[in-house]
């Protein structure tokens, strides 16, 4: 781990939300880094940005209920000098807000941090308004913004100290709740635009982020010891810059890819994932999972990833699924994928 | 304080040169928001003449006062006044617009020297300035934000959002001009959409408000002065204005927010702007 920065014995990290771990990082930095300025919409308390207020009251804004201005004065504070990092829902950093952090900070290539909680269906109960299956999709379309979703806490804590000094804006995407940790080792090396391959396999590959790469990781044990399956399992943390190298890899040696993200499968990591695929002429099977194009019903957290096939079991019925068809195998393409 | 004669002379000179920098910008560029970058002018002049602590071979000069136009379709009127003050080569002003060039009718912060902040999306200015004002507030830092704003800006929600938090967080740093030409590109202000009245509202959001004639330059730099020396909160300038000042078939005509000119209409427009400056 880099000089400087947090460490984390995994007996702590168990029992705090991504959300949470930010919240202690941040405030890390924020004493190292007085060009770090913490923002807020009336979520100070559930963004967990609001630790970052206890330590340092002097350089944290609450707008309250006014996302627009919460991303213009982010935007100024920036061009000011600072450093600002600017937390609340992601339907509401990518949506309500959209325009703001588009033209204000992305098209000046302000170095705006965006942490944006709550995403995908985390906030299960909560409904549709407050789930939010379109901000990779948003997010990753504006010019000069970097794109990240963690797969747990620790790996938001290292994505959080790497963006520091990552110039430019960067829109980090977490959860709302207890998502398990996935990575085992806390010092693992973690870049920004280079995933992370979680677990050897060279029949299929399953490249997830965020919650999914837990199931991943998870089905990919069962399917070996079940199946007899190779299931290669990449954590892709950076959505934007993809990561084409990892992906050429796992068309060359496995010809077999499936995407699992909290999202709606339109425009999120698996067409990031298929952009790159299609355009290197390249074949490949290949199949995304996320949320259909389709509004996300009410439910706790778990139930809904078990109903849009999110968790270890829609994995393991995914990869079957997809082992279970031929690939260029033979002339009937009717049985193919 | 009343303006010295000579003080008033120079403004008035300057105003009158860079109306008609304008004129030939809009007529460079091809069209251009002709009505508007004639009315904020004079409050420009002011700025740029008289207040702002800039240094234009230093464009980044740390505790330079900022300047955020709001109401970015602006820039064909802002343009010649940064290249008069020595921010950029003025023949540079003949591309406005043009394929490739770094002038847009928005001005580009990351391309043109003396802008502090990319413009142009209505209602988002104020905050961009609200996030200066603060930035010197937590740096302890002593220069000053200013922000022009369109009056037909006024409609849009995140003004209000922007000018509360302004007043909560009590920027005396931080002063508001709204350029109250009274005309959108739909026709005037309070058909298309009633903003008054204006002052109370700004009042009522927390703000110190101060209307004046905004082509007078004893009011507006009167204004500016009582606006610098305020403390305790934000100030605004309601400036009333004339869309299309100075020039004759432009005043106060909805049709001139946006327009091209040829020839014959470019001197016209000259000779009615030197009409003007002489007095007839």
């Amino acid at each position: 781990m880099a000089e400087g920065s947090v460490t984390w014995s995994l007996q702590d990290a168990d029992h705090m939300t991504a959300a949470e771990i930010y919240g202690e990082t941040l405030v890390h930095l924020g004493e190292e880094r007085e060009d770090i300025v913490a923002l807020t919409a009336d979520l100070a308390k559930s963004t967990k940005i609001g630790k970052f207020e206890t330590r340092f009251p002097d350089r944290f804004i609450n707008v309250g209920i006014a996302e627009q201005n919460l991303f213009g004065i982010g935007a100024g504070l920036a061009l000011a000098g600072f450093t600002p990092f600017i937390s609340t829902f992601a339907v509401f950093a990518s949506l309500r807000a959209g325009e703001q952090v588009r033209t204000d900070i992305c098209y000046q290539n302000l170095n705006c941090k965006i942490i944006a909680t709550h995403s995908g269906v985390s906030f299960g109960q909560a409904g549709t308004t407050h789930h939010c299956t379109e901000d990779l999709s948003v997010m990753r379309s504006f010019a000069n913004m970097t794109v990240i979703v963690p797969a747990d806490g620790i790996e938001t804590s290292k994505a959080v100290e790497a963006c520091v000094d990552w110039k430019g804006p960067v829109y980090i995407r977490i959860g709302r709740g207890f998502e398990p940790w996935v990575h085992k080792d806390a010092n693992y090396a973690f870049e920004i635009g280079k995933g992370i391959e979680m677990h050897p396999g060279s029949d299929i590959t399953v490249i997830a982020c965020g919650t999914s790469v837990y199931a991943a990781v998870d089905a990919a044990e069962v399917l070996e010891k079940e199946d007899g399956l190779s299931v290669r399992v990449i954590d892709m943390h950076t959505i934007k810059p993809i990561d084409r190298d990892i992906i050429m890899k796992a068309v060359e040696e496995t010809r077999r890819i499936v995407t699992f993200e909290d999202h709606n499968i339109i425009g999120g990591l698996g067409s990031a994932v298929s952009e790159v695929i299609v355009e290197s002429g390249k074949g490949c099977a290949f199949k995304r999972v996320g949320i259909p194009d389709e509004y996300s019903i009410v439910g706790y957290p778990e139930d809904l990833y078990n109903h849009f096939k999110l968790d270890t079991d829609g994995v393991i019925e995914t990869v079957r699924e997809v082992m279970g068809k031929e690939f260029e195998e033979d002339e009937d393409w009717e049985d193919e994928i | 304080m009343a303006l010295s004669e000579s003080e008033l002379k120079a403004l008035t000179e300057k105003a009158h040169q860079l109306r008609k920098d304008v004129i030939q910008t809009v007529a460079w560029s091809g069209g251009g928001h002709a009505g508007g970058a004639l009315s904020q002018l004079d409050l420009l002049v002011a700025l740029y003449y008289k207040y702002l602590n800039i240094d234009p071979s230093n464009p980044e000069k740390a505790d330079r006062d900022r300047l955020v136009l709001s109401k970015g379709h602006g820039g064909v009127g802002y343009a010649p006044v940064l290249a008069d003050k020595g921010y950029f080569k003025k023949e540079l002003l003949q591309t406005f617009n043009h394929t490739g060039s770094s002038f847009g009718m928005h001005l580009d912060k990351n391309k043109v020297p003396g802008v502090d902040a990319s413009t142009g999306s209505l209602g988002h200015g104020l905050s961009i300035a609200v996030g200066l004002a603060l930035g010197a507030k937590f740096s302890g830092k002593k220069w000053l934000t200013y922000c022009i704003m369109g009056d037909g800006e006024q409609h849009e929600g995140s003004i209000w959002e922007a000018a509360m938090s302004a007043a909560h967080y009590k920027l005396d740093n931080l002063i508001g001009i709204i350029d109250n030409n009274k005309l959108c590109i739909d026709g005037p202000l309070n058909e298309i959409m009633n903003v008054s009245p204006l002052d109370k509202k700004w009042e009522a959001f927390g703000w110190k408000v101060r209307i004046i004639d905004g082509h007078n330059f004893n009011d507006i730099c009167d204004a500016i002065e009582e606006a610098q020396a305020f403390s305790g909160g934000p100030f605004i300038i309601i400036a009333q204005t004339v869309k299309g000042k100075g020039v004759d078939y432009m005043e106060g005509a909805k049709e001139w927010h946006y327009g091209g000119l040829d020839g014959e209409m470019t001197r016209k427009a000259l000779e009615s702007i030197d009409r003007m400056y002489a007095g007839k």
